[in-house]
């Protein structure tokens, strides 16, 4: 086949399951309607925040940055995280990891998309991105973090879109698929997801005026916490898949990813340890944005009841982890993981970027909250990342399993492109 | 009915319903782009205006001044004058804390008036120590205190300036007469720079700037006073359309006490270098290396 005639049966291979995704149950239905109504909240909140200026958000001079850019730092580490399922399959082998790893590569599609629209709602002039294209616009590469940010996050971005399109394509055709043409890019992904996030610590890292960010240790944490979400998103992920696709997913996956965030839990921990004895051992400038994260200062304790209850997740999640039970109990092992995303939540998110900002750089003590107008975006975009994950996840699914393949293909007459209740789905709930 | 008919009907009332819903939640941006023109949407970054385009911009911004905030104003842009390097000094001995420079500026600059917002911040500082931890910039009493010396802020200036480095796409950068300017047309409103500058210099436009027709300073320059649109970056730009024109800085004109020095750093018989070299000067902040223009020193 020419390129052109390949190039237009993938765009028909792609409207046909997207087509297909429209099909499910009523439980796929309802969590599709109850996700579209989130993200058209978001969506009406975002477009009056546009009209109105970001006066409507809680962020000022002193806190310039908010609840956007910490989504955007904690999702950055989502898709950086759901390489840890790539690196088991593809350099140690594990056959059953292999078999679902599609599902960590869509979730960092998801993932990076979620990234991209918390940056987008942070803008003053989304109109104006495209002074960020090089050669029409003015690129500050490579001097400003910035640009490197949307160097590799878009990277990222093509990289998994074209290992998981080629790959799922190919299991359409029910041909094999050739290793030249997705081999080299999985590797590749392997590099850019740890960069991805080396790169979005050293967007803060870098800012000597900012004594809290400006470590060294920020990108091994961020890496390190990214390899607690991912595994732990991906751990409940999975069974929520089995559960309602009764796809037939080994507990090896499971017990690979629980392996790895044994370790990267501790990791963590020790990490944030180390940065806190460091700033309040030393005292001066370095230990004012500690002080006023973890136990207020001049007065003010707005992220004092955040950042312990990340504490108290974070170390519960890790005593769990450790516990025989959580081996047992696939409940404990449940539990485990989502104070583990939570807590990192928190730590990554408004733990990190507010005490940038607290006290400024002028050691004035401004609080920040934020506005309903944020939470509102705020879930409108987590929503419609959900949404893309679940129908990501319900169209590859069946092209997978070979369930579902070209009518072109043979012994192929079993497409469910009009099939009812037993038509296989991603639906999932909540996970976390 | 069909079950596949009757289910694809539902799925197009679906549809319908989700787009209408989505037009609906959209509906607030009818407003906003009745406020972006083709022209501003397509403008070109300052650096690569001609003189003939950048006079057609100007008319331009000026005409959108006029209709918004029905005042008629003069929009220009002066050149770097050849020879010519600002600094700026101020003398913490004599500085009283009366924030005339902060309101001189408020007014110069056309800063939006609900918010009283400007450039400078002046922080009370306690005597004997330099830690800004234990100063503040809400002091409510008449001034000078007893115990206090004040200590205004304002951009430095800073040769190896942090916000220019990190900007994504060249929407600010530093002239040939040290100035660091902000393009308001070119700027995505990111405030990653805002995040960089270690001397909270920079301010961003939350929402619309307000200012009264009569109130509004209509001798404006296109990189600094001119009022400013929603969601970019501002800064204090050593008042360059003033500076640039053989005039001093509104906030040292303003300043009762001669605390303020300007000049050009190139001319060994300027005020400045008189103070540089015969001062104990220093800069905030040094370890830094942002190489600062501004500078202060003590008299006694």
């Amino acid at each position: 086949m020419s390129a052109s005639r390949h190039l237009f049966a993938y765009l028909r291979f792609l409207g046909r399951i997207l087509w297909m995704s429209t099909d499910g149950s009523w439980r796929f239905y309802t969590w599709m309607v109850v996700l579209t109504a989130i993200a058209l909240v978001g969506a009406n909140a975002w477009a009056q925040q546009l009209a109105q200026g970001m006066v409507l958000t809680g962020m000022s001079d002193h806190v310039s940055w908010g609840l956007y850019v910490a989504n955007f730092t904690f999702g950055v580490g989502l898709a950086a995280g759901a390489v840890m399922m790539v690196i088991p399959a593809y350099l140690y082998h594990d056959k059953e990891m292999h078999d679902v790893t599609l599902v960590g590569e869509l979730l960092a599609v998801a993932a990076i998309v979620l990234c991209l629209l918390f940056i987008m709602v942070d803008m003053g002039h989304p109109e104006r991105a495209w002074h960020l294209i090089p050669g029409v616009g003015r690129f500050n590469w490579p001097v400003s973090m910035l640009t490197w940010d949307v160097v590799v996050l878009n990277g990222y971005l093509l990289l998994n879109l074209h290992v998981c399109g080629y790959l799922l394509y190919m299991r359409f055709l029910r041909r094999k698929p050739r290793k030249r043409w997705y081999l080299p890019f999985v590797f590749l992904s392997i590099f850019w997801a740890i960069s991805i996030h080396s790169v979005t610590a050293f967007l803060y890292s870098g800012l000597g005026g900012r004594p809290f960010w400006n470590s060294a240790l920020l990108a091994p944490r961020f890496i390190a916490s990214a390899f607690i979400t991912g595994p732990a998103f991906v751990i409940v992920l999975l069974q929520l898949i089995r559960r309602f696709t009764g796809l037939p997913i080994g507990e090896g996956p499971q017990r690979t990813l629980t392996s790895v965030m044994r370790v990267t839990v501790l990791l963590n921990l020790f990490m944030l340890g180390s940065e806190l004895f460091t700033a309040l051992y030393t005292g001066g400038a370095h230990a004012g944005p500690v002080r006023y994260l973890f136990f207020g200062a001049h007065g003010h304790h707005g992220l004092v009841p955040w950042i312990w209850t990340a504490v108290v997740f974070n170390v519960g999640s890790a005593l769990l982890l450790h516990l025989p039970a959580s081996r047992r109990h696939v409940w404990v092992l449940n539990l485990a993981c989502v104070l583990a995303f939570v807590g990192v939540w928190i730590e990554k998110g408004m733990g990190l970027i507010i005490p940038g900002f607290v006290p400024s750089t002028l050691h004035e003590m401004v609080e920040y909250t934020p506005t309903l107008t944020e939470w509102k975006i705020t879930a409108g975009i987590w929503a419609f990342g959900l949404m893309l994950l679940t129908v990501a996840v319900k169209v590859a699914l069946p092209v997978l399993s070979g369930r579902y393949a070209s009518p072109h293909a043979r012994e192929a007459e079993a497409a469910p492109g009009s099939s009812s209740q037993e038509s296989p789905g991603g639906e999932r709930q909540p996970a976390a | 009915m069909s079950d596949t008919t009757r289910r694809n009907l539902l799925k197009g009332a679906g549809a319908t319903l989700g787009a209408a819903a989505f037009a609906q939640a959209m509906a607030p941006l009818t407003k906003w782009t009745a406020d972006l023109s083709f022209d501003e949407f397509l403008q070109k970054h300052y650096k690569e205006f001609t003189r003939e385009e950048m006079a057609v911009v100007l008319r331009r911004l000026e005409e959108k001044t006029e209709r918004e905030y029905g005042r008629k104003v003069s929009i220009q842009d002066l050149p770097p004058q050849e020879g010519v390097s600002f600094g700026y000094a101020l003398n913490l001995s004599i500085c009283i804390g009366c924030r005339k420079c902060a309101e001189a500026c408020h007014q110069e600059n056309n800063h939006d008036r609900r918010t009283g917002n400007s450039y400078i911040r002046i922080l009370e500082m306690e005597q004997g120590s330099l830690d800004m931890e234990r100063g503040t910039a809400f002091y409510d009493h008449d001034v000078p205190a007893p115990g206090k010396y004040y200590l205004p802020v304002q951009c430095h200036q800073c040769d190896n300036a942090p916000c220019v480095k990190v900007c994504p796409v060249q929407a600010t950068w530093k002239e040939q007469d040290g100035v660091v300017v902000v393009d308001y047309n070119w700027c995505i409103g990111c405030r990653y720079c805002e995040a960089a500058c270690p001397y909270h210099a920079r301010r961003f436009n939350w929402t619309k700037p307000e200012v009264p027709a009569d109130e509004i300073n209509p001798d404006q320059g296109y990189l600094s006073n001119r009022i400013r649109p929603q969601g970019v970056v501002e800064k204090c730009t050593f008042c360059l359309h003033r500076t640039r024109a053989g005039r001093l800085p509104a906030c040292l004109e303003a300043c009762p006490t001669g605390a303020r020095v300007f000049g050009n750093l190139l001319d060994p018989q300027s005020p400045i270098r008189w103070v540089l070299e015969n001062k104990r000067v220093f800069v905030l902040k040094e370890e830094l290396g942002t190489l600062p223009r501004f500078f202060y020193f003590f008299d006694k």
